[in-house]
């Protein structure tokens, strides 16, 4: 019955597409009030139920809390416009309603959850499972947990677009819906460029659009260093482009956690070391390891020195500070790219590689550190994600870690993870930095996390995927619309049921969700060819 | 003597290139500090500074004076003044202080003039609406040293880039003072079409954002907007006297469509930013938006004998055809007073009408064979005669050319074929014939890469194709081209920005300021200048940051 609903909706796309086709209009008819990403189970009829914006509000059946509250207010602005509330406390007015007020079928949605939620977390276990009914203006949604409720509350919207003669409606649905994999991440890299709070703001409410529930936030890097640290304020003082306006203070970090909070989406925080840490150095002097050019330091630096007593007191303060400031239960560490020049060409670390019998493999070396770091981090009871190359050196990690496969090649390093028990996630198909000319989305919406050889053991161990946008050519200028909605692509090969994959068949659906991102105030970009939206792009 | 000063500071740009590699692989270029962009033909800037009062400085007209001049004073005012924030240069980031630190130690001691106006002179009057055109004397000299700044000019298209450089003279220094070196500047740009095309058809682009796009241009000296306004997936050009066009052929009627009134204030902000604005409107072939409007322009495909509802080229067998065409196009010259109208000609597909018998007859009566290169050169002939009729001349593309349709002498021919390098021979065979040729080949900036591809744009030079020297003064210069299949308002400025100021810098720069590498300083502060002033010009060198990061418009 799922897979037969579903594959009757994929044939309708495929008949609206070759209509469209042969009347040598050259876009594609984009679908109207269908959801992206696909659900699990998605049945429809054409029976339109109208909306009554008169009397429209969301209602809670059982438990209530802060995250339902919030989201309804952002919910009826999604479907009916900036200034929503505004305009309902108008319509509200008797002599409104009185003038203008026309019956619909519509006029409340219940969401029903079971959990308490009042002041929560997402995290990796929590359930977003949700069922929505539409029928006979009669709207439902139940959720476990409030997470799921949230998604619930996302689809009810996407499936609610203007009729023919401009009326708000909804077909009648019904939808059992929960992700494919747990772990559905978006990096953003604010070290290379700068990326205001306002932009990643802005990136939360298109990443909620498209169900991704991890904002990893690839805070500092070699190139700056914007985290602004309470206890070593010369991080940011020294290490950022501009101290006072390219930095995220305690107050910038604390909204960007309650924004994502709110709309279901896990901030996990990434401090990269010991390589990618250039910008460290400037601010926490002897935290680098000096370069050597014969005898003399030459002045350049390399990786985080782990032959000093003061890396670890410091790291271990610093990452205090951090697990107090990102409450999720998991810290990136980073672990990728360490170089090993300049920890060759230094004579202290030389020594410090004898006494330690690492012979002259620097891999030791760096496993060395990594374990040390990763020590800090279980003492301070977080998880740890961390790239593929800290698994690939033989660093020792906790059980529930989590191995982010980021390099070409990732069958095999899939497989490879897996195998040894660990928790693997996918980044290695969708760096969507990486651009190149025409529809590329398709081939981001073809990967799969769990094209790999190995037994179901393993690919349970898959928690998912992340989309890369690295920052060496992006920052506010262009950030939002070099994302969206190719990074919409990402975001239901990581929610939706393995067989919808087929690019021709998404793509109305996908048009229709570049134009929805667009009227919610989302600069997505086309990438279907030539085309419109009702509505164009706006900056607000 | 111009050579050497360019390459005096050359050599200072690589000292500031050198001191900011060496810190570390990956620390951003350190941008160039109060350097134009594109570069003038001769530029000499020394070290001693004028001070800037931005409460009292002004700009003094001597003799002609005019709107253009007028309104520019108004932008270039807030250009120079505005959004500059103090703070951060005061306390910028280490390696950038380090740089301002090494530059005011070589200033110390000095004591700085005060710059208290620029004056302003241009020798031919410019009241009135007139507008710049393809023979526009576009040169200028400014000079400023002692507390004294003079721009000189032949006509006011050179005073305005005279302006525009002056602004991008002016910098702030460590302790928040607008400051100006000492300079003496002779510039022209080496070609005088230097365009830039947008493509309204595939997308449409809002009036605002077309605006946007002409400040852009102008930041970067580019003079022709080549506006190809209409295309197979829509018309959005409203007609006066074919209203049909655009109810039936736009995307929305009611909202993605250029108006008279939009279009006159289009044509109006760019000429008092010394831009063109020449309006392609391409037949036979891109055309089937045409045909939702004005029944019966395109020819019908025919599958086996009878008519299967598709449309081809536009029918060139019908006289109703050239009848509309005169009416459209007369409306389109009144409407767009450039001396050059862009009547495309470009991919003309034989497949529907070989299938059409109506076409079949006509080629036999015209005795054309099955060569269908002549029907089109047919079609183009009769099209072309029209706008000669009209008093304008035309681009084209190349094809029509290739076609060999006879065309007026002054005829400008777009050479855009990219694959396989071909551009250099057809800009030899172009010229040959004595056409006037504009290339833009080698800038399609639509068919985006990962990566610095400004390099790819900066290296390619128009000249580079085998030549007389009076071929090579035949090319008239080039066209950036942002095609719109994967461009609409949400990405068109970052896109276009700054890849763009790297074709405007190969067009107006001469021929020897042709290295990426020292190029990259400048660029990445004219990026920066353009953020500040507004267009959203995205990162095109690594990692780095502007000092005001993009704020929305």
């Amino acid at each position: 019955m799922v897979e037969g609903s579903r594959k009757m909706v994929s044939l309708l796309f495929v008949l609206s597409l070759f209509s469209a086709l042969s009347a040598a209009k050259l876009s594609v008819t984009p679908t109207k009030g269908v959801p992206w990403p696909m659900p699990m189970d998605y049945k429809t009829t054409g029976k339109q139920n109208t909306v009554d914006a008169a009397s429209f509000r969301f209602t809670t059946r059982s438990v209530e809390c802060d995250i339902l509250l919030d989201a309804y207010v952002r919910y009826r602005e999604a479907i009916f416009g900036r200034n929503a509330d505004r305009f309902h406390a108008m319509r509200q007015s008797p002599k409104f309603v009185q003038m203008f007020s026309q019956e619909g079928d519509i006029g409340e949605v219940s969401v029903d959850v079971s959990k308490p939620c009042q002041g929560s977390y997402p995290s990796l276990e929590s359930d977003e499972s949700y069922s929505l009914s539409v029928a006979n203006g009669q709207v439902m949604i139940s959720a476990q947990e409030v997470w799921g409720a949230l998604w619930g509350l996302e689809t009810f919207v996407q499936l609610v677009y203007k009729s023919d003669t401009g009326e708000y409606v909804v077909n009648d649905t019904i939808i059992s819906d929960k992700p494919r994999f747990a772990h559905r991440g978006l990096l953003l890299d604010t070290s290379r460029h700068f990326l205001s709070t306002r932009i990643l703001l802005r990136n939360l409410d298109a990443m909620a659009q498209n169900k991704l529930n991890v904002f990893h936030w690839h805070i500092v890097d070699d190139q700056s260093f914007p985290y602004e640290s309470m206890a070593f304020p010369e991080l940011s003082n020294k290490g950022s482009y501009f101290p006072e306006s390219q930095v995220y203070t305690p107050t910038d970090v604390a909204e960007v956690i309650e924004f994502a909070r709110l709309r279901g989406i896990r901030v996990v925080a990434e401090f990269d070391s010991p390589g990618h840490t250039q910008s460290w150095g400037l601010g926490q002097k002897g935290f680098l390891t000096e370069c050597y050019s014969g005898e003399k330091p030459d002045g350049s630096y390399g990786p985080a020195d782990p032959t000093l007593n003061t890396t670890f007191p410091f790291l271990k303060q610093f990452f205090a500070e951090v697990a107090s400031v990102f409450p999720d239960q998991y810290i990136h560490l980073g672990g990728d790219e360490v170089s090993f020049t300049c920890w060759q060409s230094n004579p202290v670390i030389k020594d410090f590689m004898q006494k330690m019998s690492y012979g002259t493999n620097y891999a030791k070396l760096e496993g060395y550190y990594m374990q040390n770091l990763l020590d800090i981090i279980n003492s301070l009871k977080r998880g740890y994600i961390i790239w593929q190359e800290v698994i690939d050196n033989g660093a020792k990690v906790r059980p529930d870690t989590v191995v982010e496969v980021w390099k070409g090649g990732w069958e095999e390093e899939m497989e490879k993870v897996t195998k040894q028990g660990y928790k693997t996630l996918l980044a290695s198909c969708w760096y969507l930095n990486d651009i190149s000319y025409g529809s590329d989305w398709t081939t981001y919406y073809t990967c799969d996390p769990q094209k790999f050889n190995g037994t179901d053991a393993q690919k349970a161990l898959v928690m998912g995927g992340e989309l890369a946008m690295w920052g060496e050519y992006v920052d506010d200028t262009n950030v939002l619309s070099r994302l969206w909605p190719r990074a919409s692509a990402v975001a239901e090969r990581l929610w939706s049921p393995k067989d919808v994959n087929f690019p021709l068949v998404a793509q109305p659906r996908l048009i229709e969700q570049r134009c929805r991102m667009i009227r919610r105030g989302i600069p997505a970009e086309p990438v279907t060819g030539p085309g419109t939206c009702p509505v164009e792009y706006r900056e607000p | 003597m111009t050579g050497g000063t360019m390459k005096m500071l050359l050599f200072l740009f690589w000292g500031f290139l050198f001191s900011a590699v060496s810190q570390a692989q990956e620390i951003p270029t350190a941008p160039s500090r109060g350097q134009p962009w594109p570069m003038p033909m001769s530029y000499k800037a020394g070290g001693q500074l004028n001070t800037i009062d931005a409460a009292t400085f002004r700009f003094a007209t001597q003799g002609n004076d005019c709107d253009i001049l007028r309104e520019a004073y108004i932008r270039y005012r807030e250009a120079a003044f505005k959004q500059h924030s103090e703070r951060l240069l005061v306390v910028g980031p280490l390696r950038f202080r380090q740089n301002n630190l090494r530059f005011m130690q070589q200033l110390r001691g000095q004591e700085n003039a005060l710059l208290q106006q620029l004056s302003v002179q241009v020798s031919t009057p410019c009241e009135g609406r007139i507008y710049p055109s393809l023979e526009s004397d576009e040169s200028y000299a400014l000079d400023v040293s002692g507390g004294q700044a003079t721009l000189k000019a032949q006509e006011v298209w050179g005073a305005l880039w005279g302006l525009e450089t002056f602004v991008q003279l002016v910098y702030t220094t460590n302790s928040g003072e607008f400051v100006v070196n000492d300079t003496s500047i002779t510039d022209k740009p080496r070609f005088v079409h230097r365009g830039m095309l947008l493509d309204t058809g595939r997308h449409f682009l809002p009036k605002r954002t077309l605006l946007q796009n002409l400040d852009a241009m102008a930041q970067n000296k580019l003079n022709v907007f080549h506006w190809h306004i209409v295309d197979d997936p829509s018309f959005p050009y409203e007609s006066r006297a074919f209203p049909e066009l655009s109810n039936k052929g736009s995307f929305y009627p009611g909202s993605h469509i250029y108006t008279p009134s939009d279009i006159q204030e289009i044509i109006e902000f760019a000429r008092l930013r010394g831009i063109r604005v020449m309006a392609e409107f391409d037949t036979p072939g891109h055309a089937r938006s045409w045909e939702e409007g004005q029944k019966g322009f395109l020819s019908e495909c025919y599958s086996g004998g009878t008519r299967n509802g598709m449309y081809g080229p536009a029918d060139p067998t019908k006289n109703s055809t050239f009848t509309f065409l005169k009416e459209f196009f007369t409306e389109v010259a009144s409407v767009f007073p450039d001396q050059y109208i862009h009547v495309g000609g470009d991919e003309v597909n034989f497949t529907c009408w070989q299938s059409n018998p109506a076409v079949g007859d006509f080629m036999q009566k015209m005795g054309f064979g099955d060569n269908y290169a002549k029907l089109e050169e047919y079609y183009m002939q009769n099209l072309l005669d029209i706008i000669n009729s009209l008093g304008r001349g035309y681009m084209i593309w190349q094809e029509v050319i290739d076609n060999g349709a006879k065309v007026r002498e002054d005829t400008v021919v777009g050479v855009w074929k990219w694959r396989n390098f071909s551009w250099s021979d057809e800009m030899a065979r172009m010229t040959e014939q004595g056409y006037k040729v504009v290339l833009s080949a080698c800038w399609y900036l639509s068919r985006i890469s990962y990566g610095e591809d400004w390099k790819t744009y900066y290296a390619c030079d128009p000249y580079s194709f085998k030549g007389t020297d009076a071929q090579k003064s035949l090319v008239m210069g080039g066209e950036l081209a942002m095609w719109g299949e994967y461009v609409d308002d949400t990405n068109v400025l970052p896109l276009s920005w700054p890849r763009g100021s790297a074709v405007a810098e190969r067009l107006w720069s001469p021929q020897d300021v042709n290295s990426p590498v020292l190029a990259e300083p400048r660029l990445v502060e004219q990026r920066c200048r353009m953020v500040r002033r507004g267009i959203p010009a995205q990162p095109i060198s690594g990692a780095g940051g502007c000092p005001e990061e993009f704020g929305g418009n």
